[in-house]
């Protein structure tokens, strides 16, 4: 079995939210060891070695998104995004409670790369208990002297803000999470300008995934060759799949990537007894299906592009025999429907379309031409909108109505059973 | 990109190469070359927000299509907006935003909707999408509609409310399919804070948001252009009319509003249609004795009987002739109006100072910035505002005393507003917390009369910290030591307890202004109504000169003026110490250039103020007046005094529009044209001179003012021959040289011109003071003021201070604003604020009757409990002849302008009983 141990290490054997057990097994030597032995630019040139992507859905180069920050003299902000709500994510949750110090260790290792003196920490609202944790972390590494003025007898000073989000979706949209951040209506900014070059309170930003600064420590710890040899070239390294659906035993997993889709079926129990899988989808819900003749597949950003879809933010959920695709297809679509911020036309009224749409077919009164519709206002609407949610319902959508045409077609059928 | 130049851009669109210019967006770029892209969200002036995504354009190598409004163009980039995918694009996004009008349709509450314009153009007729929520109408506000089963959701009143105007009222709300905009916390727009500008409706593309009663609908036969009648602000706004009637109103890109107008200008115009317009002249009954009492309109003919125009005019010059035949022109005297046009202005006083024969002309100036302008013109050696309110966007600091702009400047405010946004700190000083405070970076709320105290504690802190602009006041000013000399016996810590700002805080604003890039001072009449107006004026000049802060952008002295041609008024002389130009009558070649012009003898003496020709008809010297749109009975101090002083004048001639309180004094009323009856140039705050034109005929037998005046000119054998308000014009052009570069002619063209402007062609000159004063030596003068105490102070038997002023939605004393349908509505009833704490310890809830006496009379109104307010004073404004503020005021005056202290007198307070019905 493929797993590994990297940020899984210890994981469900030590408490590792108790700073003294945390920092027994190295914790914040590698803090310590950046701000006193390293430049900033040191640590950037590391993390671009180590071809370390991000982990957070997009993938992209984490090295190559900090060197887009302007040199302006303007004070610079690390955020950290923790409102995972990807349907089928729930990696950055388990971090965050369960090995606090970790995550808090990557964000002042990304702090201290970009040159920011204030990091934020953006938990998603209904973490609460991780919230705690999270404080409790912040709070011990502040008194043992990780946080705050003067860092380790230097001149570098750091400052670290959590913030509670309040329940939207939308906030993990990293200009949605800098709006909510700033007491503003999570809703999403146009792009560009990008965080980068203006971000929180209008200065470059870098959003930066859980998983994603949870790594650092390692990073700096083994070196960027000990990352970068580990699965395929053009996409590094380990990372935690939240593996579910149709599974014997659903949970993360923490993997090579390159790692087969199969391999991650049998991590999770394999399928139930007597059922085959038929479909899987591989990136979180706005990630498009693929189907048992690509359970062979690695599971790596690059094999997932070339298949039409993506690795996203690691969580793959199996379908098998029993699913009826029709009412997958509504209940995700009725969640980007209820998700989305009404800001801009096509998502807030082309997804409310299409939820009332499969809702009229799943309750007997679609029109066969309704199924052709879907497929076409779906694609239309994509890449229009103003961020990628409104971009997130078609993938889905459109694969699993190509592949299981015959089921939708089937509600069609005005049959006597539903109407009475 | 940093120094804010960027270069132009040439792109291809549509296969056409067009260059956008520096900072363009596709969108704006495409409309200068005439390529027509569809677009809802946008709104030309307001940022863009690229919500709606109906201008999609397809950009070569880019996944995604990317919205033209927002998007910039870069070199050699190829823009498609007609492609099929972004056609496709555009169409389903305006199909989805049809398929939510109610039945799918047009929008049924206006005409042009923008929806049914682009559906139209994109050949979307028929949604095929079901519809999404149908929100109920909210009918709770007098002035506007509310259908939001017409919104789409395009956020345009969201940006008019919060970034044009900063009410912040409007928000948007709830997500996905529920997502709409909401007033407050969801609340009806009547109930809300809406202060009911009505820039939403002037954003709003549907109609969702249109003014009441269906307006939307109907289609105008004509638009005018013109001004508002209101403020000093001058907005420039247009009339929509259809049979001789104002359907509407809307904002016209004028310098100084930018499309933006406040309750009154867009909302209180149907005042001309009130049927109770005077239309008849009409002659006083004989027999009949003029007491003070306040005659109703509805009994008015018991009083006066119609007469023909000729008789009316007849009957009126006669009677002055006698009088000035009998008692000489000093027995005469005239009040002209500040919002009549400058060459009604200019007519009137020339008709008092060749026609009466005396300088005893005067207007509301008197009783608004006399303190301001005597301190101005004695100091610097020219009373108008250096520097334009848009000027406040340029500077670091802006100083706000004595003023309530959003109550009284609204439009002004929004741009105070709109530059704190940007970073502008803005200093607000007055005894009353107003809404400005919201925006504040500091907010001084020192106790009222101690103006002098706390400026001088501000300058204290600038000498003895040394932040004096030391060159500008070794090269530009004088007396600088006899400032310096007085200013340091005020320390902030003996200041403190006079004025109840604490020490450190006077430093931290001392030094915030002195140590500004640029800073420019505001002030409105809470510094000037009191009687050391002229001493608080000084104050603020010295604290300028000390510091430099003057003669460039972002800097200066700007006394907001009130009425929308107080400015011109003063400056075409309706003054009765100065001519045209603010030349003084006392001088003997100004005198000789002025008899020149005018071909007659003109009376060598400075003639008598307001104040001061009130009193004089109180005892008998004053016996004949002609009263062209002033109504003293309720604008002066101490009003029964006043009202006292009209009754006793033998002869009094008013030009009105209404039967005011003060026609009920009258012998001879003269039905006169409302502002926009007629056509004429107003100046406003700015220094701006604007164009105002006649939208519809008066009603009945109104006749034009100017056609009036010189109709008297001529019964007292004036040889005046002017065709209309172009010839008026060309002869102020000639009497008053600051304008002498302004053509009529430019003003039909460009609505609007700055002067000074001598020469025809010049730009006009937004920014004075640049190089030197113009005083003898060109030198400003520092001239220093020690603390004094008001005429009346609280004492144990009268412990309540009383100020007074205006309220958003009502305008002076009324007369238009109390018969205009929308402002009665929103604010119908006499009402008096109170800090709760007072209100508590006088035993009186919210909304009940506070009756309040000073020496000099005694008033009942409703309780308006108000945090803003400092305990131990009450505040009303003076619009309520019902309860008439003025009745309590004082009218002592400040000893250079004038001035009444309409901001200071001592009252005292108890539960009242009935609130009077108003006389209206």
């Amino acid at each position: 079995m493929p797993v590994v141990k990297v940020l899984t290490d210890g994981i469900g054997e030590l408490n590792l939210c108790d700073i003294g057990v945390y920092r027994s097994r190295g914790g914040y030597e590698q803090w310590k060891h950046a701000v006193t032995a390293m430049r900033p630019a040191d640590v950037v040139e590391l993390v671009s070695k180590s071809g370390l992507r991000g982990r957070g859905g997009a993938g992209f180069p984490t090295g190559r998104k900090w060197s887009f920050l302007p040199n302006n003299g303007r004070p610079r902000y690390m955020v950290c995004n923790c409102d995972e709500a990807e349907p089928g994510t729930f990696k950055d949750r388990m971090l965050l409670e369960e090995t606090p110090h970790q995550v808090l260790e990557g964000i002042l290792i990304g702090s201290y790369a970009i040159g920011s003196r204030h990091a934020f920490m953006y938990i998603r609202g209904e973490f609460k208990r991780g919230y705690e944790i999270f404080m409790q972390a912040v709070a011990g590494a502040r008194a043992a002297g990780f946080i705050g003025e003067k860092l380790f007898g230097t001149g570098y000073s750091l400052e670290v803000t959590v913030h509670r989000g309040a329940g939207a979706y939308i906030c993990g949209e990293e200009t949605a999470l800098l709006n909510s951040l700033e007491g503003k209506r999570g809703e999403p900014r146009l792009k560009p300008p990008f965080p980068a070059i203006k971000g929180l309170y209008g200065e470059p930003t870098v959003v930066n995934n859980v998983e994603t600064l949870a790594t650092l420590p390692h990073l700096l710890k083994n070196g960027a060759e000990w990352f970068s040899s580990v699965g395929p070239p053009k996409s590094p390294g380990f990372k935690i799949v939240s593996v579910s659906g149709h599974v014997k035993r659903a949970g993360n997993f923490e993997v090579p990537l390159g790692t087969t889709l199969r391999e991650l079926l049998e991590l999770a129990g394999g399928p139930r007894d007597g059922r085959k899988i038929v479909a899987i989808q591989p990136g979180g819900g706005s990630s498009a299906c693929l189907f048992e003749e690509h359970l062979d597949l690695a599971y790596d950003f690059e094999t997932m592009a070339a298949n039409g879809t993506m690795l996203g933010s690691g969580a793959v959920v199996f379908f098998d025999d029993t699913t009826d695709f029709v009412k997958a297809a509504h209940a995700l679509v009725r969640f980007y429907a209820h998700e989305s911020c009404g800001q801009c036309t096509p998502c807030r009224e082309g997804g409310y379309w299409l939820e009332v749409t499969l809702e009229r077919l799943l309750h007997g009164g679609g029109l066969d031409s309704d199924i052709e519709m879907l497929v076409k206002v779906a694609h239309q609407m994509t890449g229009i909108n103003l961020c990628p949610l409104g971009d997130s319902i078609e993938p889905f959508l459109a694969s699993v109505v190509k592949r299981f045409e015959p089921q939708f077609r089937a509600y069609v059928k005005p049959s006597v059973a539903v109407s009475a | 990109m940093t120094n804010g130049k960027v270069a132009d851009v040439t792109f291809v669109l549509n296969g056409q190469p067009i260059t956008a210019q520096a900072g363009e967006t596709i969108l704006q770029a495409a409309d200068r070359s005439g390529v027509t892209i569809p677009r809802l969200c946008y709104k030309a002036g307001y940022r863009p927000d690229g919500n709606c995504r109906v201008c999609m354009v397809e950009v070569e190598g880019e996944r995604v299509l990317a919205p033209s409004c927002c998007r910039r163009p870069a070199e050699g980039m190829k823009v498609n907006s007609t492609s099929e995918r972004a056609k496709k694009s555009q169409a389903m996004v305006t199909e989805l935003l049809l398929g939510d009008m109610p039945g799918q349709t047009k929008s049924p509450y206006r005409r042009e909707s923008e929806l049914d314009r682009w559906a139209t153009w994109l050949g979307v007729t028929k949604a095929r999408y079901p519809q999404r929520h149908q929100p109920a109408p909210d009918m709770s506000h007098p002035a506007m509609s509310v259908n939001l089963d017409a919104c789409i959701q395009c956020g345009r009143c969201v940006r008019a409310c919060r970034e044009e105007q900063v009410n912040d009222v409007i928000g948007y709300a709830w997500r996905g399919e529920e997502s709409k905009i909401v007033f407050d916390l969801d609340d009806p727009m009547g109930a809300s804070s809406c202060v009911a500008c009505g820039e939403c409706v002037q954003a709003c593309p549907t109609g969702a948001l249109m003014q009441a009663n269906d307006v939307g609908l109907v289609a105008p036969d004509k638009r005018v252009e013109s001004a508002c009648p209101y403020c000093g602000v001058g907005c420039l706004l247009t009339y929509n009319v259809k049979d001789n009637k104002i359907l509407s109103v809307d904002g016209r890109d004028g310098p100084s509003n930018h499309s933006r107008l406040c309750v009154k200008g867009r909302f209180g115009f149907d005042y001309v249609h009130n049927p109770e317009r005077l239309t008849k002249p009409m002659i006083r009954k004989a027999g009949v004795p003029k007491t003070t009492a306040i005659l109703d309109p509805e009994k008015m003919w018991d009083t006066f009987r119609e007469a023909t125009w000729e008789e009316a005019l007849d009957l009126a010059t006669t009677k002055l002739l006698a009088i000035r035949e009998q008692h000489g022109p000093k027995a005469l005297a005239g009040f002209g109006s500040a919002k009549g046009s400058n060459e009604e202005a200019y007519l009137f006083q020339k008709l008092v100072r060749t026609g009466f024969k005396t300088n005893n002309v005067d207007h509301c100036t008197r009783l608004c910035h006399a303190s301001s302008v005597a301190a101005l013109l004695e100091d610097i050696g020219s009373g108008a505002v250096s520097n334009q309110v848009s000027d406040v966007a340029l500077a670091d600091v802006a100083i706000v005393i004595g003023s309530n702009p959003t109550i009284n400047h609204p439009v002004a405010a929004t741009f105070m507003k709109n530059a704190a946004k940007n970073g502008t700190k803005i200093i607000l000083i007055d005894p009353r917390r107003s809404d400005l405070s919201r925006h504040a970076t500091y907010f001084l709320q020192f106790h009222g009369d101690t103006d002098v105290a706390l400026l001088n504690g501000i300058m204290n802190v600038i000498v003895t910290e040394d932040l004096v602009d030391e060159a500008f006041i070794r090269d530009r000013t004088e007396n600088y030591e006899a400032l310096k000399k007085l200013v340091l016996e005020y320390p902030p810590e003996k200041v403190a307890p006079i004025t109840g700002i604490d020490a450190q805080t006077i430093r931290e604003v001392a030094r915030l202004y002195a140590t500004a890039k640029a800073a420019i001072i505001f002030w409105g009449m809470g510094i000037s109504q009191h009687i050391h107006g002229t001493d608080n004026a000084r104050c603020l000049i010295s604290l300028a000169l000390m510091t430099g802060q003057i003669g460039r952008p972002g800097t200066g002295l700007h006394p907001l003026r009130g009425q929308n041609n107080v400015q011109g008024a003063s400056d075409v002389g309706l003054i009765p110490m100065l001519y045209p130009d603010y030349r003084r009558v006392d001088n003997p070649d100004v005198r000789r250039e002025f008899e020149a012009l005018w071909n007659t003898e003109l009376d060598p003496k400075p003639g008598l103020t307001v104040t001061e020709i009130m009193s004089a008809a109180h005892d008998g010297i004053i016996r004949g007046m002609y009263i062209m749109g002033e109504n003293p009975a309720m604008s002066d101090p101490n009003a029964e005094h006043a009202r006292e002083g009209m009754a006793k004048l033998e002869h009094l001639v008013v030009q009105e529009i209404f039967f005011t309180e003060t026609a009920g004094f009258a012998d001879v009323i003269l039905p006169a044209t409302a502002f926009p009856e007629k056509t004429g140039t107003f100046t406003n705050t700015d220094r701006r001179v604007q164009l105002g034109r006649q939208a519809i005929d008066a009603p009945g037998d109104a006749r034009q003012d100017l056609w009036i005046i010189g109709e008297i000119a001529r019964r007292m054998g004036l040889d005046w021959k002017y065709a209309g308000p172009a010839d008026v014009f060309e002869e102020i052009r000639r009497a008053t040289p600051s304008m002498g570069g302004i053509t009529w002619e430019r003003l039909q063209t460009e609505s609007s011109c700055t002067y000074p402007l001598e020469h025809e062609g010049d730009p006009g000159e937004p920014i004075i003071f640049i190089d030197n004063f113009p005083r003898p030596g060109g030198r400003g003068l520092f001239m220093p003021a020690e603390y004094t105490h008001a005429d009346e102070m609280p004492d144990t038997e009268y412990p309540f201070i009383f100020t007074t002023g205006r309220q958003l939605e009502h305008w002076h004393t009324g007369a238009m604003t109390r018969r205009a349908s929308v402002l009665d509505a929103l604010e119908p009833d006499p009402v008096m604020s109170v800090h709760p704490d007072d209100l508590a310890k006088l035993g009186i809830e919210p909304g009940g009757a506070i009756e309040v006496e000073s020496r000099r009379g005694k008033i009942t109104a409703y309780a308006r409990a108000d945090r803003g307010m400092q305990c131990g004073t009450l505040f009303m404004p003076f619009v309520y002849n019902e309860a008439a503020a003025n009745l309590l005021t004082n009218d002592a005056v400040d000893p250079f302008g004038k001035i009444p202290e309409f901001k200071f007198c001592a009252v005292k307070a108890g539960k009242g009983g009935k609130v009077a019905a108003a006389v209206l």
